[in-house]
């Protein structure tokens, strides 16, 4: 069976390389007390992916919320290695964009095509934040689903 | 991003190792963003000091205190002297309350650690406030004054009450900030993004805390990130009030900036609000959408019993402890429940003064500081039900720390926590 690969392209917030499996959510993310950076997990009560480990993951979602605590909180699980391998969102604020920055993976946003609705939890994704690109290669489905 | 000759000496060590590493820091941040520019701001609040024992074992392991500012405030792996801040800046609040070590599950070997930290922030310049609501306790910006300002109930606060100009910024940016008194002339500094974008038409009078804890939950669950303008206020709120219905929104959405018509100071007209531009959406608030967001708040939660009963997030005012007090007067927490409350260091002064702490004391509830149980992921021993005023800690602290949480009046709380029971709707 052929994998599809699919290409986007957006803007670099945090420069370098990294790929790994995607998970995705097309909810926002809490840091402070929406995540437990000891296991890398979301901790959010109604949260989609309540329970989901994030690390070494590229992590695909809409864009932050909640405490200003946010960016510490990733700090944190960089300095534990629990933070994502990279990430993708499409809003932009001062959370997300220090949260990133500090956690020293690659993180792209302004994306030509819309993350969410192209790559699925399970797919395996290379992130170019340097030269701005996004390489998805998409897992059959069957183990898409069971991601 | 466009620098200034003075930004640019900055960043090439002409201030010094720490200095050159914050600026660093905010270039990095500032191009992640998309800023053009910095701004330059006297204004801090952050968080300096360490109080987990992760910090503690990072510190003994590399290098000190200085090692875990680095880090942990300079997002800088090599280990630079910590200098006295340039910018006024004020300490938010922290992972427990000293003065309270037991109740906070903390070990003697923490405090310590802590009180060396905190005398180093002490050494630094920075204001101990150790509060989520610094202007509740001498830190009131100016309308106009360009901050750079974490803790998202504060933002709010400081953007929509005062007309301050901060974006919710974060350990590493608030660090960076007080050295250099400089942070990313984006979001909230500029004009455009301070107008509104949705509008909101009360059906209903929202009065008392509870009334706007519940508004600005519903709030921030609708427009998220976006600024909304409310339109129909007809009492003016006051301080608690503002406080919690900023804490709401800002925790149920991204809320940094909203607008009360003829309340707020940007808003004397709604064309002011939206700066003559249309809202992208418009709702309207009655009797159905605050009952909807009480059940939502309340959704957790099923047993009756209530194990603890936390009132004071965001800080409360000496107002609200006065009128706890007086709920309190004559009366005993039930000897199954636990009643804490959380104030600043300087309000807790003042409670004290005025016989506030007394009266607390004696109906054997405890008047705390320096940080709340959603921060200090503490509550009393075997608690699996709690009772809250406040939407925001009912919003964190099941996740935190695993509970059920009622939400209601500061009435209903303390009612609770005197009869062991939930028995409001």
């Amino acid at each position: 069976m052929s994998e599809e690969i699919i290409t986007i392209r957006g803007r670099k917030v945090v420069p370098g390389v990294a790929e790994g499996e995607a998970l995705v959510t097309q909810e926002r993310i809490s840091g402070w007390g929406g995540v437990d950076p000891r296991g890398g997990t979301i901790v959010e009560t109604r949260h989609e992916l309540r329970g989901r480990s994030f690390a070494g993951k590229v992590l695909v979602f809409p864009g932050a919320k909640g405490s200003s605590g946010w960016s510490a909180q990733f700090h944190v699980a960089r300095v534990m290695g629990t933070a994502p391998a990279a990430w993708l969102f499409n809003t932009m604020c001062t959370k997300v964009a220090l949260g990133t920055v500090v956690s020293h993976a690659p993180a792209m946003t302004d994306f030509e095509r819309d993350p969410l609705t192209l790559i699925r939890s399970g797919d395996w994704v290379r992130v170019d934040a340097d030269a701005g690109l996004v390489t998805i290669t998409r897992r059959p489905l069957p183990h898409a689903e069971q991601a | 991003m466009r620098l200034t000759d003075a930004e640019k000496a900055m960043r090439d060590g002409a201030e010094g190792a720490a200095v050159a590493r914050a600026m660093d820091l905010l270039i990095r941040y500032g191009e992640a963003l998309g800023a053009e520019s910095l701004v330059e701001t006297r204004n801090v609040c952050g968080t300096v000091t360490a109080t987990t024992p992760f910090m503690r074992d990072f510190a003994m392991a590399k290098g000190g205190l200085d090692a875990v500012f680095s880090e942990f405030n300079l997002d800088s792996a090599e280990v630079v002297p910590v200098p006295k801040v340039r910018a006024f800046s004020s300490h938010l609040q922290l992972g427990f309350d000293p003065h309270h070590p037991i109740e906070m599950g903390v070990s003697e070997q923490t405090v310590e650690f802590y009180r060396r930290s905190e005398a180093s922030a002490a050494r630094m310049g920075v204001q101990m406030m150790n509060t989520c609501t610094p202007y509740q306790v001498g830190n009131v910006p100016s309308r106009g004054e360009h901050c750079a300002w974490m803790e998202s109930s504060a933002v709010v606060y400081i953007n929509s009450v005062l007309g301050a100009r901060t974006n919710a910024e974060g350990r590493e940016s608030t660090s960076a900030a007080m050295l250099t008194c400089r942070i990313p002339n984006w979001g909230y500094h500029l004009d455009g993004p301070r107008l509104g974008t949705h509008a909101v038409q009360l059906d209903i009078e929202v009065e008392s805390v509870e009334d706007w804890g519940l508004l600005g939950y519903w709030l921030g669950d609708w427009v998220q990130d976006r600024v909304p303008v409310v339109c129909g206020v007809t009492r003016v709120p006051n301080l608690p009030r503002l406080k919690h219905f900023g804490a709401a929104a800002s925790s149920s959405g991204g809320v940094e900036m909203y607008h009360l018509v003829g309340v707020t100071p940007e808003a004397n007209s709604v064309e002011q609000a939206f700066g003559g531009r249309a809202p992208v959406e418009q709702r309207r608030y009655g009797a159905r959408e605050r009952g909807e967001t009480l059940a939502r708040l309340n959704a957790m939660a099923h047993d009756r019993q209530v194990d603890y009963v936390m009132l004071g997030c965001p800080h409360y005012t000496i107002e609200q402890i006065w009128e706890a007090a007086q709920l309190l007067e004559g009366r005993q927490v039930h000897t199954n429940c636990a009643l804490w409350i959380f104030t600043p260091r300087a309000i807790k002064a003042l409670a004290d003064r005025n016989g506030y702490t007394q009266t607390i004391e004696a109906a054997g509830a405890k008047l705390m500081t320096d940080s709340c149980s959603a921060m200090s992921r503490a509550v009393p021993p075997g608690t699996k039900v709690v009772a809250l005023d406040s939407a925001k800690q009912a919003h964190y602290l099941p996740a935190i720390v695993g509970v059920q949480a009622w939400f209601g009046t500061t009435a209903q709380c303390v009612e609770a926590a005197c009869t062991g029971r939930w028995n409001a709707a």
